[in-house]
């Protein structure tokens, strides 16, 4: 296996402001925001759904671009997506007409590496990510937890300088959420690549990061940094740590500060609730 | 180094047990067909007439099988057979590519979209049939018209498929190809089009079936070979069991070329069919 260590990696974001939507609906949610991220180091942003922690994300993917400001990879502002800046979601975008094994190796046949190299190195990369042995599977058959572990091994195949994820355990049960943290951990002590990790999580924040950037919503902007600098390698014990406990009062302390503000509208895949639970409750009161 | 985390054991697919045929069901089955065929030789014996409808004229099924074994030994059948194949292959062929290819663009590019689909869409609400007498105007070939007919009637449902399947694909989809290094025609080829093909495999067999169809109804009006062709000439002529002969071989050559299209996707999409799980 090739020992890769990043070369570059340091994120500048100056004066970000993103505006999103359309006509007199259009809305700022970043207003700005302004941060550097040395190379390796593992960020995460943190903040009530809502917040615009995955437009700062979309911002440095390349999909959406600055109203105002600028976002740079080690000089190079980012114009555009690129397999420099490796991007997981946390629905799995897996391409469900390919096995794991040409899933992985996808980024290499964009490159137009030979078919062998490419098996070789996906095969290489999901015995990183525990997975050997399905290299012959579709992703619809396999759990949510080996799905997104696909997909983290067909961003690291590019090598990217940094990963950006988010949310990416979100939709898992806790045990495996736990799992995949430290599995994270243990691929970015090899890699060593820059990580911006999105979540809303106060625990998977402080146990995985270097720094956390708390993000305040509407407009978003970062209202607190805090360095968790416990001792690596981290296990799932430093959860009940009282060093730990009480970084994290402070962390929901600073959340909570803004809990006067209306709730903000979640959009759901699914639509508004359907119309009718009303009359039902109404139908039984009677 | 050795892995980072224990490998999860490897997927272990037990073996399907051996299928038992459904006895019950298919004598059931048989038993129900059974009964139709019986109540139509009944109505034909005792010439039912019922004032709206009558069976006076029609042929029995003992006729119909009568005609059948002398149409299979008869050497008009595989000119009628091949005549009627070869239009819908070549009306189908054209169609399928036609619609693929403009489908997988107006799908996609905003202006194909504007471009092309005006026109596709007045012409679409127009039926195959009701282009037949101009297209004798257009064709100098019968062969050419009816060629034309089974094309426009297959065009549609395979185009609007496509566009369908090519609009449903998922932006998350895209958005990751393109952030993996995809550009350009590449997009098409490793996303677009497998994303859409099973939209598009439901397009070819719906259109398969309009081609079937439209041919019928043309050879009926144009034609000298060809399975359409030979059931009106049957009822022309008052060879009357011919007709349902006609009938149930048109209908058994537009099932069987559904089915091949449905087993062609099928085998071409391994993926979708474990939509489900294998189990």
């Amino acid at each position: 296996m090739t020992e890769t260590t990043a070369e570059g990696g340091r994120i500048s974001v100056e004066h970000l402001s993103i505006e999103l939507g359309e006509g007199p609906s259009r809305f700022e949610v970043l207003r700005d925001l302004s941060v550097t991220i040395a190379p390796g180091e593992f960020v995460c942003l943190l903040g009530p759904s809502g917040c615009g922690k995955s437009t700062l994300l979309g911002a440095l993917a390349g999909h959406l671009s600055p109203s105002h400001g600028r976002v740079s990879l080690d000089g190079e502002a980012i114009t555009g997506p690129d397999p420099d800046r490796g991007l997981v979601f946390q629905q799995h975008t897996l391409f469900p007409w390919k096995t794991v094994v040409d899933n992985v190796g996808y980024g290499l046949k964009m490159k137009g590496v030979p078919r062998a190299e490419r098996e070789q190195r996906a095969h290489e990369l999901l015995q990183l990510v525990g997975l050997a042995g399905f290299e012959r599977c579709y992703p619809r058959e396999l759990s949510g937890g080996m799905q997104q572990r696909v997909e983290i091994a067909r961003v690291l195949i590019n090598h990217p300088r940094v990963l950006l994820m988010d949310e990416p355990f979100g939709a898992l049960d806790a045990l495996t959420r736990s799992r995949m943290q430290e599995m994270l951990l243990a691929l970015w002590t090899r890699m060593r690549t820059t990580v911006v990790f999105v979540t809303h999580d106060i625990d998977e924040a402080l146990f995985l990061a270097d720094r956390v950037l708390v993000i305040g919503p509407r407009p978003g902007r970062i209202v607190e940094e805090l360095r968790p600098g416990f001792d690596r390698p981290r296990s799932a014990a430093l959860l009940t740590d009282p060093a730990f406990v009480q970084l994290k009062r402070r962390c929901l302390a600073l959340l909570r500060e803004d809990g006067h503000a209306p709730p903000l509208e979640r959009l759901s895949p699914l639509g508004p609730p359907p119309p009718g639970d009303d009359k039902r409750k109404w139908r039984f009161a009677n | 180094m050795s892995a980072v985390l224990p490998a999860i054991a490897r997927p272990r697919r037990e073996p399907r047990p051996p299928r038992r045929l459904p006895l019950a069901r298919l004598s059931l089955q048989l038993l129900s067909l059974g009964a139709c065929l019986l109540l139509w030789q009944l109505a034909c014996a005792w010439r039912l007439h019922l004032g709206f409808i009558t069976f006076a004229n029609t042929p029995a099924p003992a006729e119909v099988l009568e005609a059948a074994i002398k149409l299979a030994q008869s050497p008009k059948l595989w000119p009628h057979l091949s005549s009627s194949l070869l239009r819908v292959g070549t009306g189908f062929g054209l169609a399928a590519i036609l619609g693929v290819t403009l489908g997988l663009l107006i799908g996609r590019i905003p202006l194909a979209n504007k471009l092309l689909l005006p026109p596709l869409e007045v012409l679409r609400p127009i039926p195959a049939v009701a282009w037949i007498p101009l297209s004798i105007l257009m064709f100098p070939s019968s062969e050419g018209s009816m060629i034309y007919i089974t094309f426009v009637g297959a065009l549609f449902p395979i185009l609007l498929n496509t566009i369908h399947g090519v609009e449903a694909v998922d932006m998350r989809l895209i958005a990751s190809a393109r952030g993996l290094g995809t550009k350009g025609w590449r997009l098409f080829t490793e996303v677009i089009a497998p994303g859409a093909a099973p939209s598009i495999v439901t397009g070819l067999s719906i259109g398969m079936g309009t081609c079937w169809f439209c041919l019928v109804t043309a050879e009926m009006i144009a034609g000298q070979y060809g399975i359409g062709y030979y059931t009106w000439e049957s009822y022309t002529v008052q060879a009357y069991p011919n007709i349902v002969v006609g009938m149930l071989v048109i209908g058994a050559l537009g099932m069987g070329s559904s089915a091949l299209i449905n087993w062609a996707g099928a085998r071409l999409m391994p993926w979708h069919r474990t939509q489900g799980g294998r189990r």
